[in-house]
């Protein structure tokens, strides 16, 4: 048998998912299941003075109604600043009553008989009203709508500026985007005899949630049991506790039967949470010869009404700003505003997105201004193995110059290419299209390359006192493995990749291995999925079970062959005595299953469980300096964008897009394409088509008409290269990719818009308006004297 | 107000009591129980409710039940035959084109009227066919990639 390492084995739920029998929050069906429905504030700042529910509750099918009044006393979530109702509204997302029917239905009939007397107070939308002196208070508490201010700097910034031949400067404007998971958000509520809690949940984060939910509603979290159904998608949305989880238990235990709250479309896209709109400028110095001298950031977050884990974002934007690249002087500067906005949270690559794009397309300027290519510029600035960064991060592997080289050599094959039989033709006859407004008139189409890189936790991110993960493996008398670990599966494929570390160790096929990790009576603890972490963590500790497993079994294999246990090596499903040159059939060896089975039927016999804990040699960064390694590796990645613009209508089509990951090792190379394919998909959202539209705390455009994802017939051809560094800590050398497949992309493509037409976009995203805009614009500067 | 209406679903046939105003997608998956046709949006937009309805594939979202008297209708649960898997559903499994898995039964139906139609279709052809399904985890690189697997 072959090394199972490296190998593309099909996701172990696939089967599931494709004949639709994986069960998912919303197939979750219990005996006497009711239906929870929310009523939300109609203002989007008013104290609520009076709630009637007295109708709601005389309508037949109604169980209960609640309001503030059926709240614990404690506020929950990252800036405790949340309670499950509210009395004083924030947002139009706020909850102010629920009710529990027999269907969905009635539930919603209900809500309308839901009398609110508001007393509306002034509200503010913008990081400008936010901050003036006299702006009303969102949370008056608090005092000041200035959540927190986030400073760091390493060098001395007059020096870099003293040092730089070009210093050039730029402001930008980054959206409201959303996970837009295919699933909406669910959640069954269960209250037990004896009073435990039971929720079936789509969180990312069980073992927090359990703390969470327990500052929330008042009760230990040893009655609180999470279990974890098919999760149909999360990209960060399950980072924090949101109200509608405690509200769900609320009703469950007034009801006294299991409730289910799901939301609709619309109410995922208003009252779930959204990525940090922000502006940002930067200053930054370049020398002559090319060298990166200083950059100076200072960003505004619009968090809305609540502060979440979302909000501390800074902290990677911060680290971009300070370690892409190797930069001597750098300062940086964010302020997390509070405003009567959408609620903010965790998303996929969280602050990365944003602060690359502001990062690499000022890398882009700088090159041209000291009249560099802007992949030798690049090159001669990146990362390099074995250095630590002015922000202490410990650089071990580093494949960054390598991706660099194989974007820009897919590059030089996008210009060779002989015509445009490789350029995929337009896709018109669909359903809602973006890229339908070509003109006929070829003089207007203007093509272009960009480039971008990124710079990524790939060996976890210390962002709690622990970034560990446990995990157990246990070998039964068939041979069987069960791995039970406390990672969660989300869709990436971290239970096949966890399965193949496991089985590579034990020398056992990946089918011969189940998986446990949806249940936190079951599992032990782990932090959560974020963070690129899985694979390195838990992956990590799920070899150490395996290991400690093997070891188990080797020392009963090797009384029974009457060797030493170091003779011995797990393959096929056997233990042998490790005698490379002997004909197999000579070998001695005995099947796992007798192994396991001597070990059961002996007197003062035992079982085979292994035990495995990791958490990496980090440390939480300097509370006040923001310095130190956060992470036990970093992954890095490179993208070459090739668009199309037509300058009559400001349409961009991305022609082809070649991404680079250097992931250290490729455990599973489809599961590694898969996450930086799907995570393109979103980055060229956010590059051309993704804003969540909010006017005065309302959002627009609420539905996927209007909020538009990148569709199959939009995508670009996609070539995924992996970059193979083998890390010295990850398992079998591996480190993270979760994230970085949408960092770069919208950077990549601003670039190559640059590269067309000449014209630097800094807002984002890139739509055919500003686009054009932008073309008038210039057109106007240059071509036509004022009137 | 509800109305008597038969439907034939999967080779069953079901005579059923339904609201007035429940879509097709509701009676599926809440009177049915067949809950491997997934609600991702209830406008149309998302594809995750596909099912052939009368031999076409249609987002039942959009679909009043009472409008569907006496149809025949295929779900992604009548695909499988005897516990093996389609050869598409197959592809998808082997290719890598299924990852969080919400989209897939929507997928699988769409591309399975595509082909029924059409059973040799150009890449583009598959991508203009899946615009009506939307997914957010796999760039949709490796589910062209299965469907031109079994179709070429």
């Amino acid at each position: 048998m072959s090394s199972l390492i490296g190998q593309r084995i099909p996701k172990l739920d696939a089967p599931d998912k494709a004949t639709g029998r994986a069960t998912y929050g919303h197939d979750v069906r219990l005996p006497g299941l009711l239906h929870g429905k929310i009523l939300y504030s109609a203002h989007p700042h008013a104290r609520i003075v009076r709630v009637d529910t007295s109708r709601a509750e005389r309508l037949p099918g109604v169980k209960c109604v609640l309001t503030a009044a059926d709240n614990a006393p404690t506020r929950f979530g990252y800036g405790k600043d949340q309670t499950p109702f509210k009395s004083m509204a924030r947002s139009l997302r706020d909850e102010i009553a629920g009710v529990v029917a027999v269907d969905a239905d009635t539930a919603y009939e209900a809500l309308a008989l839901i009398q609110v007397e508001y007393e509306p107070l002034p509200a503010i939308f913008s990081i400008e009203e936010a901050l003036t002196p006299d702006a009303p208070l969102v949370h008056s508490e608090h005092g000041s709508n200035l959540f927190q201010t986030y400073h760091y700097s390493h060098g001395e910034l007059l020096r870099g500026e003293a040092e730089s031949d070009v210093i050039l400067e730029a402001s930008y404007r980054l959206p409201y985007v959303t996970h837009a998971c295919m699933e909406t958000s669910v959640v069954v509520a269960q209250f037990e005899h004896g009073g435990r809690l039971t929720l079936w949940s789509t969180t990312q984060i069980p073992f927090l949630l359990q703390r969470d939910l327990s500052e929330a509603l008042g009760i230990p979290g040893s009655q609180i049991r999470i279990i974890q159904t098919s999760i149909g998608g999360a990209f960060g949305r399950g980072l924090d506790i949101y109200p509608y989880e405690p509200i769900a238990a609320l009703m469950a235990i007034k009801a006294g039967k299991p409730v289910r709250l799901a939301f609709t479309r619309r109410e995922e896209f208003n009252a779930g949470p959204a990525r940090q709109p922000a502006e940002v400028s930067l200053r930054a110095g370049v020398r002559r010869d090319g060298r990166l001298t200083f950059r100076d950031v200072a960003a505004v977050l619009d968090i809305g009404a609540y502060v979440s884990w979302g909000s501390v974002t800074p902290l990677v934007m911060m680290e971009t700003t300070a370690s892409l690249y190797k930069i001597p002087h750098v300062r940086f500067k964010a302020d997390c505003v509070y405003t009567n906005n959408l609620v903010t949270g965790a998303m996929r690559g969280y602050g990365n997105p944003q602060s690359t794009f502001f990062v690499e397309t000022m890398m882009d300027q700088l090159a041209e201004a000291v009249g560099m290519d802007p992949v030798e510029f690049r090159l001669l600035n990146a990362n390099e193995p074995n250095t630590t960064t002015p922000q202490g991060l410990v650089i071990t592997s580093c494949g960054m110059k390598e991706c660099l080289q194989a974007v820009a050599a897919a590059a030089d094959r996008a210009a060779k290419r002989q015509g445009d039989e490789a350029i995929p033709e337009p896709v018109t006859h669909y359903q809602t299209p973006i890229f339908n407004a070509q003109s006929s008139n070829s003089n207007t189409l203007k093509r272009g390359i960009g480039f971008a890189t990124t710079l990524n936790v790939g060996g976890g991110a210390r962002i709690y006192r622990s970034d560990g993960c446990g995990a157990s493996v246990k070998v039964d008398d068939f041979g069987h493995v069960t791995l039970v670990t406390g990672s969660t599966e989300i869709g990436q494929g971290s239970e096949t990749v966890l399965a193949q570390i496991v089985a590579e160790a034990l020398g056992v096929c990946p089918e011969d291995i189940s998986v446990i990790n949806t249940d936190t009576d079951v599992k032990p603890w782990d932090v959560g999925v974020h963070a690129s972490r899985t694979t390195f963590i838990a992956g990590n500790a799920a070899h150490l079970a395996a290991l400690d497993a093997r070891a188990q079994i080797f020392e009963t294999a090797a009384e029974m062959l009457g060797v030493s246990p170091d003779q011995l090596i797990a393959r096929n499903g056997r233990i042998e005595l490790a005698t490379p040159h002997s004909p197999p059939a000579t070998i001695p060896s005995l099947p796992l299953s007798k192994v396991v089975r001597q070990r059961h039927f002996r007197e003062g016999g035992t079982v085979v469980i292994g035990e495995g804990w990791y958490d990496p040699p980090t440390k939480l960064v300097d509370k006040a300096t923001y310095k130190g390694n956060i992470s036990a590796a970093y992954g890095f990645g490179a993208q070459m964008a090739e668009v199309e613009v037509d300058t009559e209508t400001g349409q961009v089509r991305v022609l082809r897009l070649a991404c680079a990951n250097d992931v250290g090792r490729a455990i599973n190379p489809m599961a590694v394409e898969g996450q930086i394919e799907g995570g393109a998909q979103m980055g060229l959202g956010y590059a051309l088509t993704e804003e969540l539209i909010v006017e005065n705390g309302r959002v627009l455009n609420p539905d996927f008409h209007h909020y538009r994802l990148f569709t199959a017939a939009d995508m670009p051809e996609i070539e995924t290269i992996i970059v193979e560094t083998d890390d010295p800590g990850g398992p079998f050398g591996a480190k993270g990719v979760g994230e970085m497949g949408g960092t770069p992309t919208a950077a990549a493509v601003a670039n190559a818009i640059y590269d067309a037409i000449g014209i630097r976009m800094t807002e984002l995203p890139m739509t055919p308006e500003r686009v054009l805009a932008a073309i008038l614009k210039k057109e106007q500067v240059h071509d036509r004297p004022t009137l | 107000m509800k109305k008597a209406i038969t439907l034939t679903v999967n080779g069953d046939i079901h005579e059923l009591y339904v609201e007035t105003h429940h879509s097709l997608l509701d009676v599926i998956r809440n009177e049915l129980g067949l809950v491997g046709t997934h609600r991702g949006c209830d406008t149309g937009n998302c594809g995750a409710c596909t099912l052939h309805l009368d031999g076409l594939a249609m987002n039942a979202c959009l679909l009043l039940a009472v409008d569907y008297d006496g149809s025949e209708i295929l779900t992604i649960e009548g695909i499988t035959q005897n516990g093996a898997l389609h050869p598409l559903q197959q592809a998808l499994v082997e290719k890598g084109g299924i990852q969080c898995g919400f989209c897939t039964p929507g997928v699988v139906m769409n591309t399975l009227a595509l082909l029924a139609d059409n059973p040799h279709p150009s890449k583009t052809e598959i991508r203009a066919r899946l615009s009506g399904n939307l997914c957010r985890c796999t760039g949709y690189v490796k589910i062209v990639e299965a469907i031109m697997s079994v179709s070429h």
